[in-house]
């Protein structure tokens, strides 16, 4: 995926001034559901259950290589291929490879990051293969051309009126009096639509939320039903993981099993929960003939050799994203990369270099909250404050960037004050990015100051005119 | 040329040799609400379930078993057409007692409206189920009729995730191909954060225990 990571301050701006993003953010900021009061409610155990996740991680990772040979050698002598990809390329060019030697056409795929990170879909679209997103959140973007902006919770910065409108302009072959003004008969008209592609599929691409060591095994953790349909009914399941996501054992699975949906939407488990395990074996009416697993570096073996370690324990709940004040504030698609908030404020500049995401750690007000939530406890601020010591050591960020930034997330982190000085945090985003004196000209700013999104002299801010709404 | 496997893994090795490698975790906490006796297990198990919308009938026998798919299906006002594992325990179920079914047995295809599988395990823990793939017990039959129906004996209730596996590990000796926790029916909060039961996965997922019989 192309990065705008080097123009956060603008990105952060735009973000500020769409009142339909802010509006579908208040959904996630008034989810009692997720966070950690919720979970601990119910689960008393769950700090000494993080402690046990958080060493499980570390422990698989202090023995990757180990873990990752004893993986392949049980995927093989169940019947599977695993294919080692050093880069985003590499991994679309095996996958890729796959479909061509079965005369693939149509590919369904569960929900993967990983695939947003090497920006698979735009690779096997551009062979003529027709890829289908089948998660709702998933399928609702492809259909819109964007891209998800919260790891577990793609399509968190879409209303629900936005939904309806897209799938009026693409589902053009349905009647357009229909009513599409329940979740439900959205939801109801994504199953009518996806349901003929499982079953057409040649191939079903999913990620891995885990992949075990000791049985040769992929875990994938999901809601809908739409990752096993997508790996039961094609004749080909290819998993897709970065090589991180290795586990020793069922067991430690099943302890992060049970801290990873409570952490990314406060269910106690997802509906589904699926160990796959190589291809149709002797006797089965179903399930795929061939399994594949595309194993992809991307950079974590050099990540595990440096300072940022830590961040490798990541197991992707999502978790310090919605606790994040700044994410709040903006969303995920302003960090400009694939992940957003906290964890993509950390791997952001890893994956696409620090000169082009050297915003991305300055706008935190190293509040904490990221580090309390996370599942297997990254220290997330910790890691923040590395990367600004390299940038300022290269003297990347220019001191009015750096304060600017950091002054406006101190800001965007205290809602009591955020409203009431929402002009003068603007004023200061505004200042921290004028090094590229973009921000005078982007449409945004005449709707900040000219529209009734800022109408500085007379109304108030945009949050004054919302509430008052 | 080293390949690609070779180059990963020598970075890796190279990245792991100056550290002091921990060693696996001495313990893997389990939840006090996965321990207690049997019958604590089963009400856990009934409640949890419920609580992630699934439904759930109890029967004596396990010949009570198309009687009360007959009613479920009844009271839903749903037609009495069943795709049943091939399976010889749900196989030699006395069907004649439901005359109201129409029953088939095979993988799910895909107009199927109901399926009707054994379940493996029940985990209290959380309201789980767990099923495997296998020759009687084909996987589309989880995923892709709109109703689900599981078979469920109250001797198949677990604590924890745990015990769930040690018994699938006492019955099997190769893992099954495909192993599936279960807990409620298919669901998505995609838009607005707004739970809609019934996405691509089954609508409903309703559970027949049988006390103290096997299926
Ligand atoms: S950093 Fe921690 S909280 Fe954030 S996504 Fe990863 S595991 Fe979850």
């Amino acid at each position: 995926m192309r990065s705008t990571s080097d123009r956060f301050p603008e990105n952060a701006a735009r973000a500020l001034g769409d009142p339909t993003l802010r509006a579908a953010l208040s959904r996630l900021q008034q989810d009692t559901r997720v966070g950690r009061p919720a979970i601990l409610d119910r689960l008393p155990e769950f700090n000494a259950i993080r402690d046990a996740a958080s060493d499980i991680r570390t422990h698989g990772l202090d023995h990757l290589d180990v873990h990752l040979e004893i993986f392949e050698r049980n995927v093989q002598e169940n019947g599977g291929h695993v294919h080692w990809c050093r880069t985003g390329d590499d991994a679309c060019a095996a996958i890729h490879e796959i479909c061509r030697a079965r005369g693939a056409k149509l590919i369904v795929k569960g929900k993967s990051m990983v695939s947003e990170e090497i920006a698979l879909n735009d690779y096997l679209l551009a062979q003529d293969l027709e890829v289908v997103e089948t998660d709702l959140g998933e399928y609702i973007l492809q259909l819109r051309g964007e891209t998800p902006s919260h790891v577990v919770m793609p399509a968190i910065h879409l209303t629900q009126d936005g939904v309806s409108q897209t799938f009026r302009d693409h589902h053009d072959d349905l009647d357009a009096g229909r009513d599409l003004d329940e979740a439900r008969n959205l939801t109801d008209e994504a199953r009518d639509k996806l349901r003929g592609k499982f079953l057409a599929a040649d191939i079903g691409i999913t990620g891995a939320n885990f992949l075990v060591a000791e049985t040769g095994t992929a875990v994938i953790v999901t809601n809908e039903g739409n990752g096993d349909l997508t790996q039961t009914l094609p004749p080909v399941h290819i998993v897709l993981a970065s090589i991180e996501k290795i586990i020793p054992t069922i067991t430690d699975a099943l302890s992060l099993i049970r801290v990873l949906a409570r952490s990314a939407t406060g269910q106690e488990i997802t509906c589904y929960t699926t160990f796959a395990t190589g291809p149709r074996r002797d006797g089965d009416l179903d399930g795929p003939e061939e399994f594949h697993v595309v194993l992809l570096d991307n950079g974590r073996a050099d990540l595990l050799g440096g300072e940022f370690r830590d961040i490798l324990r990541c197991i992707r709940c999502g978790a310090c994203q919605s606790v994040c004040p700044v994410y709040g504030a903006i969303g995920g698609h302003a960090y400009g990369w694939v992940y957003g908030g906290p964890i993509g404020a950390v791997l952001t500049p890893a994956f696409i270099g620090l000169e082009g995401a050297r915003d991305l750690p300055e706008a935190s007000s190293l509040c904490g909250a990221c580090a309390d939530v996370c599942p297997v406890k990254i220290p997330i601020p910790d890691l923040l404050r590395r990367w600004r010591r390299r940038s300022h050591g290269q003297k990347l960020s220019p001191p009015r960037a750096r304060w600017g930034l950091a002054l406006w997330a101190w800001f965007a982190s205290r809602p009591e004050l955020y409203r009431p000085a929402a002009r003068i945090a603007m004023a200061i985003l505004h200042w921290a990015g004028g090094r590229q004196g973009r921000l005078h000209r982007l449409p945004f700013a005449r709707g900040w100051t000219v529209s009734r999104d800022f109408p500085a002299p007379e109304g108030g801010t945009f949050m004054d005119q919302w509430r008052a709404k | 040329m080293t390949t690609a496997r070779d180059d990963i893994l020598n970075r890796i090795r190279r990245a792991n040799g100056g550290i002091d490698r921990k060693n696996a975790p001495t313990s893997h906490p389990v939840p006090a609400r996965a321990l207690g006796d049997h019958a604590v297990l089963v009400g856990r198990f009934i409640d949890m379930a419920r609580e992630a919308a699934a439904g759930i009938s109890r029967v004596n026998h396990r010949s009570d078993i198309p009687m009360a798919i007959s009613a479920f299906l009844a009271a839903e006002n749903l037609a009495g057409e069943i795709r049943i594992s091939p399976d010889p325990r749900l196989e030699t179920l006395p069907w004649e007692s439901a005359p109201d079914l129409s029953v088939s047995a095979g993988r799910a295809r895909a107009d199927d409206p109901v399926s009707v599988t054994p379940a493996f395990a029940g985990i209290a823990e959380t309201g789980t189920l767990m099923v495997h793939s296998g020759p009687d017990t084909p996987n589309t039959l989880h995923f892709l009729p709109e109703t689900h129906i599981a078979l469920l004996s109250t001797e198949a209730i677990v604590g924890g995730y745990e015990d769930a596996w040690a018994r699938l590990r006492a019955r099997f000796e190769r893992l099954p191909r495909s192993v599936t926790l279960i807990t409620g029916p298919s669901r998505s909060s995609d838009i607005e954060r707004k739970v809609q039961i019934g996405v691509h996965g089954p609508r409903r997922l309703h559970i027949v225990l049988i006390d103290g019989e096997e299926i």
